[in-house]
């Protein structure tokens, strides 16, 4: 892989500077996620070049990476060992880094199986807004020793930390795969996807799109190959270009004009009444929405549901997330305050004044 | 101002029992006895009052008063806890929550359960087993502890290489702050807004909140188990088996190490059929659907074989299934025979340096003069070397002390860490130093000061001041054996 670099002193040097100046930075690595957030101002901080795997052991079941590194170099390097990054990030674009992905904790179809981004990571080394570098967790399975600050990181948007690199564990690649529709209704979907997630089956993800359940099952062969006897549906050919084009939001169904908006809901919560057009993913637990309805009803949906709702813009390269009641806004403000005194960390992004 | 905030024992029980009835407020010696420790029986502190609150409420009145008298709280489970984090403050509310201990829902169609602190880890399994599912985190003590306690810890178990920590299997806590508010922390969607706050107090040893609640998720029982026992002469083989059996692609359910002192006591104590000659022995649990399972068995007799197992045995029946974990599942206990006493420890290590730590612990254990039985979950390189001392003899406790802690430098050193489902509590409090620098150490409490800025929840624990490092430092170089020695100091 060219262009690995160390660039921790260089990154450092600009956050401390930024630091001493009040100077918000503005953190990117290769760009794919930018929209992915509030547009905010600020100088140019860039992780892009700060590349290259610092080590992976397969036995280990470890790999650890600099934030810059393509995340499609990284599952290249695994694929080549047999492994895989289990929660199946969303690459959302082609500069995708491992930076972004765990600063975002994006995670694709696998996720109510395995786990997400944040599930996988080991252990990280971020430079606070202080411009000090912190090493939290490390490359062991178990770790307990002080806060679980790394994975506090995952999701972060940047905001209390620029990360360096992080430890992921990988596993291995299921040996083979299969996929089965079945036509039904969203709400058939619903109950089906989990009445299967309840038995001991091995599946890897659940979707309805367009009328379709889409049920993948990944595992041992001879565990998957007799799915067909217990399951039915129809065999789906292909099936990896489905599920790609799903996590990369490339379906049809993504091609709206209407406001989008992610729904993260209880997996077995009823569909919102909310007029639009649907899609579920994570069996249940992710569903889009393209529609017209006014924030505040998508809001009040998700939120009487036990869940939440992001709104991601068709008309603008930005997302606003579910606002956080006032307890847990107090406490974000102080977290903050704890590890970006200054303000300086990718003001705004997540949150205003945040 | 005091350590206790300037009000008197008895003016505080007073305003206890103003909110709690009389049988919930315990202040007399003798009450306040069997608070004294948690599974860490050489810390004792008896607390200055004990508390046992049965709601949410009570719950949240005992911390608005301890709060507004400056008072400190230790929270506590069911007092399994093997790292002192359960430890009574001398001037502060020992809180037990032992009486919250409803299941509140179980939904079988969202797999999910919502349980109060003082469920037992156990206990929600069995409520969920009716339905084909169960909670996966098994720490040893899942008989007795707590799912509070488990939040507090982020415990683990024999299953966690497959399944996750208590971490990964939880979906929402509400948690009680020190002035009393609570907050719900997640939810049972699959993410929330904002920071990963449920990664952040899950592990936190009651330094940032009280656990008052818990929504787990269940997962469905798996159709078929099968374990596997394979003898080896040699350590070291068993650990390359335990590698090649990873790097095979297949993931167990529990792959389980044992020495031969361990494989010893737990066969005198357990009868499980070890072989008592062995070096070391591996169990290794596959689960799953029937067809993926037994693919998966023949895989791996296959590597064991491979790997100079000298006997690989597959359990023929549930009975016998059971008997391979009874004997693990009561090697402490096993090995707590051998001696007057045993000190229990919990670093981790990357799994490639196995044979090496052995052979340094092996030594340790000739330099400190004390034997040691080691039992490791292999899989995910978490080990358990059991230390034997009689703590009747002069200096012998300080002795098990002073291996216990060169094991956990020894597992810095390796990249490892000090803990792998124990916690800091007081007793790792030290090593913590090691394995931490100034920058990281000011981090955590700074984030602790963002939950509780008065400092009063379990004061003292989980994270050393940097004044305590200085001394502990200072200390370990003159003992001339500071691992390290281009690290950070202070």
């Amino acid at each position: 892989m060219g262009g690995d670099q160390d660039q921790t002193e260089v990154l450092r040097q600009q956050v401390t500077e930024a630091h001493a100046g009040r100077t918000p930075l503005r953190i990117s690595g290769g760009g794919s996620k930018a929209f992915y957030g509030r547009p905010i101002e600020g100088t140019s901080l860039t992780v892009g070049g700060h590349r290259g795997v610092i080590a992976y052991e397969p036995t280990e079941l470890v790999l650890t990476a600099r934030a810059g590194t393509p995340l499609a170099d990284i599952e290249a390097l695994l694929a080549a060992q047999g492994q895989m990054l289990a929660f199946e990030p969303p690459h959302w674009g082609d500069g995708a880094t491992l930076g972004g992905t765990v600063a975002c904790n994006l995670s694709g179809p696998r996720r109510p199986f395995t786990g997400s981004a944040r599930d996988f990571v080991l252990g990280c080394h971020v430079i606070n807004g202080k411009g000090e570098l912190l090493h939290f967790g490390g490359e062991v399975m178990k770790n307990v020793a002080g806060y679980d600050a790394a994975r506090l990181m995952a999701g972060a948007l940047g905001t209390l930390g620029v990360l360096l690199d992080v430890s992921l564990k990988v596993l291995p690649m299921p040996e083979r795969k299969l996929t089965l529709m079945q036509a039904c209704t969203p709400t058939e979907a619903l109950t089906q996807m989990n009445r299967l997630a309840g038995q001991p089956l091995p599946l890897s993800a659940t979707a309805w799109a367009d009328g379709q359940l889409y049920l993948r099952f990944s595992g041992a062969a001879s565990a998957v190959t007799s799915i067909p006897e217990h399951v039915s549906g129809e065999m789906l050919p292909k099936d990896a270009v489905f599920w790609a084009e799903l996590r990369e939001r490339h379906l049809p169904f993504f091609d709206d004009a209407r406001p989008m908006w992610r729904l993260a809901l209880p997996p077995a919560a009823p569909q919102p009444e909310i007029a639009g057009d649907w899609l579920i993913d994570w069996g249940g637990a992710q569903r889009w929405l393209a529609s017209d309805e006014p924030a505040d009803r998508v809001r009040a949906a998700a939120e009487a549901l036990g869940g939440h709702a992001a709104l991601f813009h068709t008309d603008a390269p930005a997302v606003d997330f579910h606002p956080l009641p006032n307890g847990l806004w107090q406490l974000h403000r102080r977290l903050k305050q704890a590890f970006d005194p200054a303000g300086i960390l990718n003001p705004g992004r997540m949150y205003e004044g945040l | 101002m005091s350590e206790d905030g300037g009000i008197g024992k008895a003016k505080l029980v007073a305003q206890l029992l103003a909110l709690l009835p009389a049988d919930s407020v315990l202040s007399e010696p003798e009450d306040l006895h069997p608070y004294e420790c948690d599974g860490l029986s050489a810390y004792r502190q008896q607390p200055w009052i004990t508390v046992l609150p049965s709601t949410v409420d009570e719950v949240q009145a005992v911390m608005r008063l301890c709060h507004r008298h400056g008072v400190p709280v230790v929270a506590r489970g069911a007092g399994t806890g093997l790292s002192g984090g359960a430890l009574p403050h001398p001037h502060g509310v020992l809180l037990g929550l032992a009486k919250l201990n409803g299941v509140l829902a179980i939904d079988p169609v969202g797999r999910i359960a919502r349980v109060q602190p003082g469920v037992r880890n156990l206990a929600i399994s069995e409520a969920a087993a009716p339905f084909g599912l169960y909670y996966a985190p098994d720490p040893s003590s899942q008989i007795a502890c707590t799912i509070g306690g488990n939040v507090a810890e982020n415990s683990g178990g024999v299953h966690c290489l497959k399944y996750g920590l208590t971490v990964h299997n939880i979906l929402q806590i509400k948690l009680v702050m020190p002035e009393g508010e609570l907050l719900v922390i997640g939810s049972e969607a699959l993410d929330s807004p904002g920071y990963d706050l449920l990664a952040l107090v899950t592990g936190s040893e009651g330094m940032l909140g009280v656990v008052v609640e818990v929504t787990v998720r269940l997962l469905p029982v798996p159709e078929q188990a099968e374990v596997m026992l394979a003898a080896f002469d040699d350590v070291e083989r068993a650990g390359s088996a335990v590698g090649a059996i990873i790097t095979a692609g297949v993931i167990p359910a529990g792959l389980e190490m044992m020495d031969n002192l361990a494989i010893r006591a737990a066969e005198d104590f357990a009868h499980a059929g070890y072989p008592r000659e062995a070096a070391a022995i591996l169990l290794c649990e596959l689960d799953g659907t029937r067809e993926g399972v037994d693919e998966q068995v023949a895989r791996v007799r296959q590597i064991l074989e491979h790997s100079g197992a000298t006997e690989v045995r597959l359990a023929r029946d549930e009975a016998e299934r059971a008997m391979f974990w009874k004997g693990r599942k009561s090697a402490f206990p096993a090995v707590g025979r051998l001696a007057p006493d045993y000190y229990c420890m919990d670093g981790t290590i990357p799994r490639r340096h196995l044979p090496l730590v052995l052979r340094r612990i092996n030594e340790l254990s000739e330099q400190f003069d004390l034997s040691v039985a080691n039992v490791f979950h292999a899989g995910d390189g978490n080990l358990h070397p059991l230390i034997l001392y009689d703590a009747n003899k002069p200096g012998e406790l300080a002795r098990a002390e002073a291996f216990g802690g060169s094991i956990l430098e020894l597992c810095v050193e390796m990249g490892g860490s000090i803990t792998g489902e124990h916690g800091v509590g007081m007793e790792k409090i030290n090593q913590m130093c090691v394995q931490f620098g100034a920058a990281e150490l000011t981090q955590f409490h700074a984030i602790k000061h963002a939950f509780d800025p008065e400092g009063l929840l379990n004061p003292g624990k989980a994270v050393p001041s940097l004044h305590r490092c200085a001394e502990f430092g200072s200390m370990h170089v003159h003992g001339g054996n500071l691992p390290h020695p281009d690290l950070e100091r202070f």
